[in-house]
């Protein structure tokens, strides 16, 4: 019988991943990108299954909204990444250490 | 007659303050009319009150004319105290700056600092008269001060000299270590009285020590420290190190000799007759106190014999005419101490007011010299002057004669006094003492002979340029010369009012409560004797010149004008044969006793070497280099360090977010769980 727990283990296994993936990347920005959304798929997960075990709809309405949001930040991600392209001809995370005093 | 007394100190500063201000203004005549007439203004009415007070009887004056400030019940005001003290030295400090007033002007005639310099010696004028006439210790001080200021920017007149700069610097320095001491004394009696008058100084003492014998415990705040020393002991050795520095006795005496490198009238008016006269006047002042304290007046004794003999030994081979004048003085400052130590105060400022006339004279005689020699000062490269300058050679001859105590010349009656007293005195230091005054009259006439006669006979040893524009100097600078010999001779016959009679027995204090009355000049008749004997032995002018004669003094005198005579004049060859002989005693001469080496290498160096160290170790090691710069260098290394950790790359930004989130959740889970 698969439980609450299958689909709680699932989400922390997709969300584990999508860390490791943000850390252990070296190369591509794009793969960061994608590793956020990961992140956000898994605690999507986690949403519905609450949702459905406790039959209450809000956590289900919540995913919704969080997907919405996910859309919004892919696309701010994305251009800012297209414009970071064109300034650094680079997306290597390896190479973009700017970002410090 | 407050309004006379006001206006005395007051001329001279305003006089000062034009010529200072206004001296491009007005113009080099104006401004030596406006501050010579501002003098004989104040000499006027120091006239005027020795009638009023001195001869017509009139009261003693004592009073405040103006309260500057009260804290805690101590009132620091102006005010004067009028006695005959007072009136002389106020006439002699008038008299002798009037003098010097008109002998500048031909003097400084061709000086690019005219005005200044009569601003200068009006101011000094002032300073002076607010020293003597002082009521108070603050006031005191500020006279005492402000004449060490004047003195100083004297003595560094002219300023472009570096000699004269030195010369300055070192007579501030020194007479800075004295003014120490005189204000921990001041300090002291302030404790004790809780007043800077000098008359509640003297009743609060003087009633003590009559009525409670004893010691002043010295337990006020931090002195406790010192218990066991008496407080007046104490506070009277240390008014004398005052005296020390600004009268200049050994080892505070460095800087006289130094401060010729100033312009010769003020040599004659500063550096002689007045402001060095201060110690003395201070100590004669303080006659009711000095009483109390047997210790303070055998350091008096000693210090002062000191001077008097070992001084003037340092004249004898002096080539500088100033020099030879300068250490003369020491060594007469030497024998007004020396008389101070003995009691004999009237006999120290007796010896004041004629060393006052006749060594202004010889130093402006010197001054007028110098004028004819195209400015050279060294007597080897003079000679023969008798012929040029008949005013200057008798004015010298009778300064001469005066200073050596010569019979019947003014020097011959205050140091044949000074002697008799130093004699008859029963301090512990008394035999010393009169040793070192006797043969201190040997030194004496050798010297000033030896100056005399190499100056004014002998050979002409000048170059041809010079001994053909010698000539007389103008008459105003004569007429002060003249005017100058009047009284080096004749004040010598007022030995019989002044310095033996009751001139100085003003009462301050009406004596109450069992003490005795507090007169100007107070000896104790129980213990110090010299001078209630010499009284005795008086028996008019003439017996005191017969008893001259029978006196070593005199023939010791004669001896050493002899000797000089012999040794200039006729015989070269002893000159030489004595320095060839006594090469070392001569080094030690011409080196001063080493003193001046042993302040530079050891005091001027100690100090440099001790600031040095201090200032690498303490400034730029400690507080530099550890505080100041150490802090930035912590705070730069640890930035740097921590600086690390900010690498810039998203994904240890990431990585640090995560973790920090994962301890949150963990704190609260542990922390809430339980």
């Amino acid at each position: 019988m698969i439980g609450l727990s299958h689909y709680l283990v699932v989400a922390a296994i997709l969300f584990a991943i999508s860390i490791a993936g943000m850390f252990l990347n070296r190369k591509n920005m794009l793969v960061l990108l994608m590793c956020i959304e990961l992140m956000l798929l898994a605690v999507n997960l986690n949403f519905i299954a609450f949702s459905h075990y406790m039959d209450d709809m809000a956590g289900q309405i919540f995913v919704f909204f969080i997907l919405t949001v996910a859309a919004a930040e892919a696309a701010i991600g994305l251009a800012i990444l297209v414009v970071l392209f064109r300034s650094r001809r680079t997306i290597n995370v390896q190479e973009l250490n700017e970002l410090k005093g | 007659m407050e309004t006379v007394y006001l206006a005395i100190p007051l001329a001279p500063l305003l006089g000062a303050i034009i010529a200072g201000l206004f001296g491009k203004q007005i113009g080099r005549n104006l401004s030596h009319w406006v501050t010579t007439g501002s003098v004989a203004l104040a000499f006027l009415l120091s006239l005027f009150v020795f009638k009023h007070i001195t001869l017509d009887g009139g009261a003693v004056y004592n009073g405040a004319v103006y309260t500057w400030a009260v804290v805690d019940n101590v009132k620091m005001e102006i005010g004067f105290l009028i006695d005959n003290l007072t009136i002389l030295m106020m006439l002699v400090v008038t008299f002798v700056s009037l003098m010097v007033h008109i002998y500048t002007i031909g003097y400084m005639r061709d000086d690019p600092g005219y005005q200044r310099f009569f601003s200068y010696i009006s101011l000094f004028t002032f300073a002076m008269l607010m020293l003597v006439m002082s009521n108070n210790f603050l006031q005191l001080f500020f006279g005492w001060e402000a004449v060490g200021l004047v003195s100083y920017l004297l003595i560094g007149f002219w300023y472009e000299k570096d000699a004269a700069v030195y010369a300055n610097m070192k007579a501030f320095i020194v007479n800075r270590i004295g003014d120490l001491g005189f204000l921990l004394g001041i300090a002291i009696i302030l404790i004790y009285t809780n007043s800077l008058d000098y008359t509640v100084a003297f009743e609060k003492f003087e009633v003590h020590k009559v009525n409670l014998p004893g010691i002043f415990p010295l337990t006020v705040g931090p002195l406790s420290a010192l218990d066991g020393v008496d407080a007046l002991d104490l506070a009277m050795v240390l008014l004398f190190i005052g005296a020390m520095g600004k009268s200049a006795q050994v080892p505070l005496h460095v800087w006289l000799p130094d401060s010729m490198e100033g312009p010769t009238p003020i040599s004659a008016l500063i550096h002689a007759a007045t402001m060095v006269t201060a110690g003395i006047f201070m100590v004669a002042r303080m006659s009711p106190l000095y009483e109390l304290s047997d210790i303070a007046l055998n350091v008096i004794l000693t210090v002062g014999a000191t001077t008097a003999f070992f001084m003037g030994l340092v004249g004898i081979v002096q080539n500088d005419i100033k020099r030879v004048i300068a250490y003369s003085t020491l060594s007469q400052l030497g024998y007004m101490t020396v008389a101070l130590g003995a009691s004999a105060y009237s006999a120290a400022v007796f010896h004041l007011m004629t060393h006052a006339f006749f060594k202004a004279l010889l130093f402006l005689a010197a001054g007028s010299v110098i004028i004819a020699m195209h400015h050279e000062q060294d007597m080897r490269k003079m000679g023969g002057l008798r012929r040029y300058m008949p005013i200057t050679y008798w004015t010298a001859l009778i300064g001469s004669l005066a200073l050596i105590g010569f019979p019947g010349f003014s020097g011959f009656f205050s140091k044949d006094l000074i002697i008799e007293a130093v004699g008859k005195s029963g301090l512990v230091m008394a035999n010393y003492a009169y040793v070192m005054v006797v043969l201190g009259v040997f030194v004496t006439a050798f010297y000033t002979f030896r100056m005399f006669f190499m100056v004014f006979h002998g050979d002409e040893r000048m170059d041809d340029h010079t001994l053909a524009h010698l000539r007389e100097s103008p008459r105003v600078v004569t007429t002060p010369l003249i005017l100058l010999a009047i009284p080096s001779v004749l004040a010598g016959f007022l030995i019989d009012p002044v310095a033996l009679g009751d001139f100085f027995n003003q009462v301050l204090l009406p004596a109450k409560e069992g003490f005795r009355d507090v007169t100007t000049i107070m000896v104790d008749g129980s213990k110090h004797l010299a001078m209630s004997q010499l009284r005795e032995s008086y028996h008019g002018i003439l017996g005191f010149i017969m008893h001259g004669f029978l006196s070593p003094a005199l023939w010791l005198a004669a001896a050493g004008a002899g000797l000089a005579w012999y040794m200039y004049m006729k015989n070269d060859e002893l000159a030489d044969w004595f320095y060839d002989h006594f090469g070392w005693l001569h080094k030690l001469l011409t080196e001063k006793y080493y003193l001046d080496t042993f302040n530079q290498k050891v005091l001027a160096n100690g100090a440099l070497y001790l600031g040095n160290s201090l200032w690498t170790l303490g400034d730029k090691l400690l507080i530099d280099g550890l505080f100041v710069n150490g802090t930035v260098k912590v705070v730069k290394r640890g930035a740097g360090l921590i600086s690390r950790l900010q690498t810039g790359y998203l994904y240890h930004y990431a990585f640090s977010m995560v973790l920090g989130i994962a301890l949150m959740v963990a704190w609260i889970l542990f922390a809430y769980s339980s």
